[in-house]
């Protein structure tokens, strides 16, 4: 008896809790909105097998349960019954199924006007690539990928000469523009999903998937990884800001070119060894994104997967042997080419060795550098003339060719 | 009354360590047969997905055919004969009057039982120089370059082929214990049902021997 | 009548050690696979506690940072999918059960029957080994997929994934073992006058769960052998071009997608493996304690073999956004809400069997409704998830790990709850105590709802799983990390009180009521043996013989409101009309 209260009570609460549930889809910003449509559709079809069987069983323990002198029923089939019952389960199958599908084939169909874009996928950060004013994407091969060249852009391919690179984790997008996300990952699977479009796709190494979607309204979303890739799968976030066509635009032309990146790291490893600060914090940064550090060490302070680098060059850690260091040049280098060495406590060991020329590891300390207001006590770190400045230390700098906010 | 009830030799299972108490089914025999029935559909869904997953690989741009060693077609003969001689030891065993459905209660002639098992140690020989064949051309491969890993054609060969190869070890392992059997009681009787799965057990190996080898080599 | 008969002089073991360690009788093999389920089901559950204490109250445990955080989530999944769910019903249940419901002495292999068991509790070794390794276990998701299993990145690439694939090898051919033990048992050692159409739905169930085993496991094998391929012998199975940390590995031209095909070709029909035992456990119950035969039982057959054939082509609908063809969502949407439609049926039979019943409301009972109140609602959240278009948001949220914990860790363990509490007497010979079966049931059925419904709206929200925490996300109000603190809380509940049910099994089998051979009245044959706990060899001298099928309950005219299998009279209607 007490059981059938509860199957009653649980329909109600479930109902109530539906109705009232403060946690819902986000408002949807793309065209998506008859996904919506289809899953309440399937809410109410299911919706009302579950509470009519929930009910139906609450109903038979109360009138049925066991009283003295009273007997079961001795019925093993109703044909007639049981076919009724195929019957109602099939129409409310087409119920769900019919609309699920119509809608799915829209999915299936990318309209001819969109624009197409990429999505790049890394362990744990997101890159973009637009095709410059021929439209056309340039052919790219994982095999190309270099620290130069981070989306391996076929550089005998004319096409790609204009693409626009974002190598940083902000897209945009214009609004009511539809576009077809074409996507792929470097190393493992990831998944772009942004909640508000509803749609997403795995992004798989070694093939191309898309989706396709028109952003409704204006806004910053974020961009969330969908599939698990690893320890930094939780924070491989980015952000898609829909702005007018304008802004967009301008947006977008101010973005290098794979021609412009080609030129200026010729340039930079040609001058890196007399570089200017400047040039040298700047080259860190770009390595810092192409390599995939900011996918585990943040710069705002956040703890990721490894430590933030925000005031980390000077500072005082602990590492897990008790043993006290003072972040200097010599310990960011050594924590580069050998993680495992000295390992900060309160950090799991997952970084891999990398394997940096000293040129790349003087960039990455200088922009390790230029994040920290902290001066180490003893300065053994070459070159002397990278005293962090106080003025934009605890800032990125930003160059006109960097691409991240 | 009571050896009804522990029914002996029908009533022992395929190893032959307890007795199993099939209460109106007597005759191990079809509990033997069904039994390798479903492996066999085991290892048919196993080859199967396996040549599906080739023949999707195949299609994908950097496919480098196998060369194909004259070795190859050799243990592939060893391999017929080694099933055709079971096939033999089943007739022989047959015709002495073992059949496999046989009443063991009824005492038997043991005629030709010297012969029967002479086939029985041939068909076991067979298999294993088919299996030191494979090995051989193994060998021959890495030698001429095509590594496990080096081409995706390369890596299903071994597999496939490694797999395949393994499956056959195990059957000679019921092989040699059935033989041993033979020889140290000095009748077939009580080996009579593992030479019959045994003999099913060869034919279908054979014959994904030799699906598997048309699929490796048709490309 | 002699005793040698009884306790099988030649046969029958004699020493501690082959009675109940080295044992080839079933019944003693079944409780060796159940404890061994058990236990690892129980550090599963300790593991998945960790997660939630993460979950619901981020950085409370220093220990579980994200390496330590995926590591018990994949052993938490594959531990509690595989080494118990599908050894208990399959090793456990239907070793204990299919020799007394069809009538044999035992089954039809018992040395293999013993291999298999050892292989199991071998590989359940194997597997816990890799929490001893350096490294650790994988971290990878228990559907382990590629390239992230075997790249640094995931936790447990060193040693943990080879030791977890190893196991699971491990395990395939202890299941095959077992798995052709139980299917050429029923189809060969069926005692006289108990034909197919006569078995109970427990047998049904785990038979068709088993012919699937035997089919559906090789692709696991496959893909995972293919795996260790790829990572000790560098191949390229399903690795492509990959640069990893800015280094270049040597793979090339492989297919992930390839794998998530092979495993969830085997994956999908495994949540139906663990899923028919329990349809089929969960009739007899609700027959044995409403005493009124199944509604339809030879629907419910077919539907049991139509859910057995048609979950072998669905299996892309764990698929739907990994980049595959997207016409293919069309065909596997389609199978997937049509395999609905079986099902659905089995659920109205069930309710239609309590209907005009004189329903007992005793524990097994109790859980037997639970499981069905429960695998409505994991069954129809199965709809959204199957209804292609409707997945695409949902997918990789938490909506998908609600769903499949109602409809596979919630519904399942009611029915083996249910089960235990049903055939404890007649294992041990002893009553569970009754006061304590109830608090349990109350405590899980109701904290279980507690768990997992709310969590539906998480996923809905577009929370996506396997995600160590959720920094700073703008879009996830902070009344959803109360809800998960909630949740968390909830689930320590349940989990402790679980600890009570150990204590009953425990408590009642020195203390707990004796039991009479037939107390709940059932007409199947294994309430029938002549000693209880059942001896070796189960029926003593004479097989018993079979007249009826195994739900004549409440017959019309019969005062007894139960006649058993082995009973010739009377005639029941279905037997005169040749239905039987």
């Amino acid at each position: 008896m007490a059981l059938a209260i509860a199957l009653i009570l649980l329909v109600i609460a479930s109902v109530l809790f539906q109705i009232y549930s403060p946690w819902w889809f986000t408002p949807v910003a793309s065209n998506w909105g008859n996904i919506d449509d289809t899953f309440i559709i399937t809410g109410l079809v299911t919706g009302i097998f579950f509470i009519g069987i929930n009910l139906f069983i609450a109903y038979a323990i109360i009138r049925f349960r066991h009283k003295p002198g009273h007997k079961a029923d001795y019925q093993p089939e109703n044909k007639k019954l049981e076919w009724t019952l195929i019957g109602l389960t099939s129409v409310g199958i087409i119920a769900m199924l019919a609309p699920g599908l119509l809608v799915y084939s829209e999915f299936v169909s990318v309209p001819e006007d969109a624009e197409t874009f990429e999505v790049v996928g890394q362990q744990w950060q997101w890159s973009f690539r637009f095709p410059g004013d021929d439209g056309q994407l340039g052919s790219s091969d994982a095999r190309l990928i270099s620290p130069d060249n981070p989306l391996g852009v076929n550089p005998d391919d004319p096409r790609g000469q204009d693409d626009r690179l974002v190598l940083s984790n902000e897209l945009h997008l214009a609004i009511d523009q539809p576009v077809k996300a074409l996507m792929r990952s470097k190393d493992v699977l990831h998944n772009f999903y942004v909640p508000q479009f509803r749609v997403k796709m795995d992004m798989v190494p070694g093939q191309v998937s898309y989706i396709w979607f028109t952003p409704i309204r204006t806004g910053r979303f974020e961009i969330l990884c969908a599939e698990l890739c690893g320890l930094g799968h939780y924070n491989m976030r980015g952000h898609v800001s829909v702005e007018s066509a304008k802004q967009y635009q301008a947006w977008l032309t101010a973005l290098p070119t794979f021609a412009q990146l080609q030129q200026r790291n010729q340039q930079q490893t040609q001058t890196l060894s007399d570089a200017t600060p400047e040039t040298l914090i700047s080259a860190g940064a770009q390595l810092a994104q192409a390599q995939g550090c900011l996918g585990c060490h943040s710069i705002d302070g956040n703890k990721g997967v490894g430590p933030s680098w925000l005031n980390l060059y000077g500072s005082q850690e602990t590492l897990i042997d008790g043993q006290q260091i003072r972040v200097d040049a010599d310990y960011l280098i050594e924590s580069i080419l050998n993680p495992a060495e000295q390992l900060v406590r309160g950090y799991s060991p997952s970084m891999p060795p990398y394997r940096f020329n000293s040129a790349q590891l003087q960039a990455l300390v200088a922009y390790m550098q230029s994040l920290s207001t902290l001066k180490p006590p003893l300065s053994t770190s070459p070159p002397e003339a990278l005293e962090p400045t106080t003025s934009d230390s605890a800032h990125t700098k930003i160059d006109k060719g960097a691409t991240y906010e | 009354m009571k050896t009804q009830i522990h029914s002996l030799e029908d009533g022992r299972s395929l190893t032959g360590k307890s007795s199993h108490w099939l209460g109106p089914q007597q005759d191990p025999l079809p509990s033997a047969r069904t039994a390798l029935f479903f492996f066999l559909g085991v290892l048919t869904v196993v080859f199967g997905l396996l040549s599906i997953a080739y023949r999707m690989r195949m299609s994908l741009g950097d496919w480098q055919p196998l060369s194909d060693p004259w070795q190859l077609w050799l243990n592939t003969a060893m391999l017929f004969f080694s099933s055709g001689v079971f096939e033999l030891t089943r007739q022989r065993l047959r015709q002495a009057g073992i059949s496999a459905a046989h009443d063991p209660r009824v005492n038997s002639p043991q005629a030709n039982s010297h012969q029967v098992r002479s086939l029985l140690l041939l068909a076991g020989v067979l298999a294993i120089t088919f299996l030191i064949g494979q090995l051989w051309v193994w060998q021959l491969l890495m030698a001429q370059g095509y590594y496990l890993s080096a081409n995706p054609a390369n890596s299903f060969f071994y597999l496939i082929t490694g797999l395949h190869g393994l499956h056959l070890l195990g059957g000679l392992v019921v092989w040699l214990y059935s033989y041993r059997k033979v020889c140290r009681v000095g009748s077939l009787e009580v080996s009579r049902i593992s030479i019959e799965l045994c003999c099913h057990y060869w034919h279908f190996l054979l014959l994904v021997w030799l699906l598997m080898l048309a699929l490796l080599l048709r490309t | 009548m002699s005793d040698s008969i009884i306790s099988g002089a030649e046969h029958g073991p004699q020493s501690f050690w082959t009675r109940y360690v080295w044992s080839q009788d079933h019944k003693v093999i079944a409780i060796q696979y159940s404890i061994t389920a058990i236990f690892v089901g129980l550090i599963a559950l300790v593991l998945s506690l960790l997660m939630r204490m993460q979950l619901g109250f981020p950085g409370s445990l220093e220990f579980m940072d994200a390496a330590a955080y995926y590591q018990a989530m994949t052993m938490h999944g594959m531990i509690m999918v595989i080494y118990l769910l599908t050894a208990l019903f399959l090793g456990g249940f239907g070793n204990y059960l299919i020799p007394l419901m069809i009538g044999a002495r035992d089954m039809v292999f018992p040395y293999l029957n013993m291999l298999s068991y050892w292989t199991y509790l071998l590989a359940v070794i194997v597997l816990l080994s890799s929490f001893f390794v350096p490294g650790g276990p994988t971290g990878a998701g228990w559907t382990l997929y590629p390239p992230q299993a075997i790249l640094p990145g995931t936790p447990g690439t060193d040693w943990g994934i080879v030791l977890m694939l190893v196991s699971l090898v491990i395990f395939i051919v202890a299941t095959t073992m077992g798995g052709l033990n139980y299917v050429t048992t029923i189809l060969q050692a069926r005692t006289k006058g108990m034909t197919l159409m006569r078995m109970p739905l427990t047998v049904w169930g785990i038979f068709i769960a088993t012919i699937m085993a035997l089919l559906a496991f090789p692709a696991l094998f496959v893909s995972g052998v293919m795996m260790l391929c790829d990572k000790l012998l560098h191949t390229s199975f399903f690795m492509p071009s990959i640069v990893s940390m800015g280094e270049s590995l040597g793979y090339q031209g492989g297919s992930p997608v390839l794998f998530q095909h092979l495993f969830w070709f085997f994956g999908h029909p495994e949540v139906y493996i663990v899923a028919l035992p329990a349809f089929g456990i969960v009739s007899d119950l609700l027959s044995v304690h409403a005493r009124k035969n199944i509604f339809g039982f030879r629907m419910m057959v077919w539907a049991l073999v139509s859910i057995g054939v048609l979950s072998f082509v669905v299996w892309a609908h764990h698929m739907y956004v990994s980049g595959m063809n997207p016409y293919f969502g069309f065909f596997f949407a389609i199978t997937t809400l049509v395999i609905a439609a079986p099902t659905a049926i089995k659920v109205y039979n069930w309710v239609l069997t309590l209907w005009r019943g004189d329903i007992h409301l005793r524990v097994p009972m109790l859980f037997a409704i639970g499981f069905i109140s429960t695998f409505v609602i994991g069954g129809l959240t199965g709809l959204f998830l199957g209804n292609v278009i409707v997945d695409i948001p949902l997918s990789d949220t938490y909506f998908v790990v609600a769903h499949f914990h109602m409809v596979m860790g919630v519904s399942p363990i009611m029915v083996i709850f249910a089960a235990i509490y049903h055939w404890y007497p007649k294992v041990t010979g002893r009553m569970l105590h009754d006061g304590l079966g109830k608090i349990h049931f109350w405590v899980t059925f109701l904290g279980t709802y507690a768990i997992y419904f709310p969590m539906h709206y998480l996923g809905i929200l577009g929370m996506p799983r396997r995600y160590f925490a959720y920094p700073n996300y703008e879009f996830i109000p902070a009344s959803a990390q109360d809800l998960n603190a909630f949740i968390t809380v909830a689930a320590l509940v349940v989990g402790a009180f679980q600890l009570l049910f150990i204590f009953n099994l425990i408590y009642s089998y020195w203390r707990g009521q004796p039991a009479p051979s037939n107390p709940w009245g059932a007409t199947s044959l294994e309430w029938q043996t002549p000693q209880t706990p059942p001896a070796h060899g189960n029926w003593g001298e004479q097989l018993p013989q079979v007249y009826r099928w195994a739900y004549d309950y409440s017959l019309p005219g019969v005062e007894q409101d139960f006649v058993p299998q082995t009973t010739e009279q009377p005639i029941s209607d279905q037997a005169r009309e040749g239905h039987k």
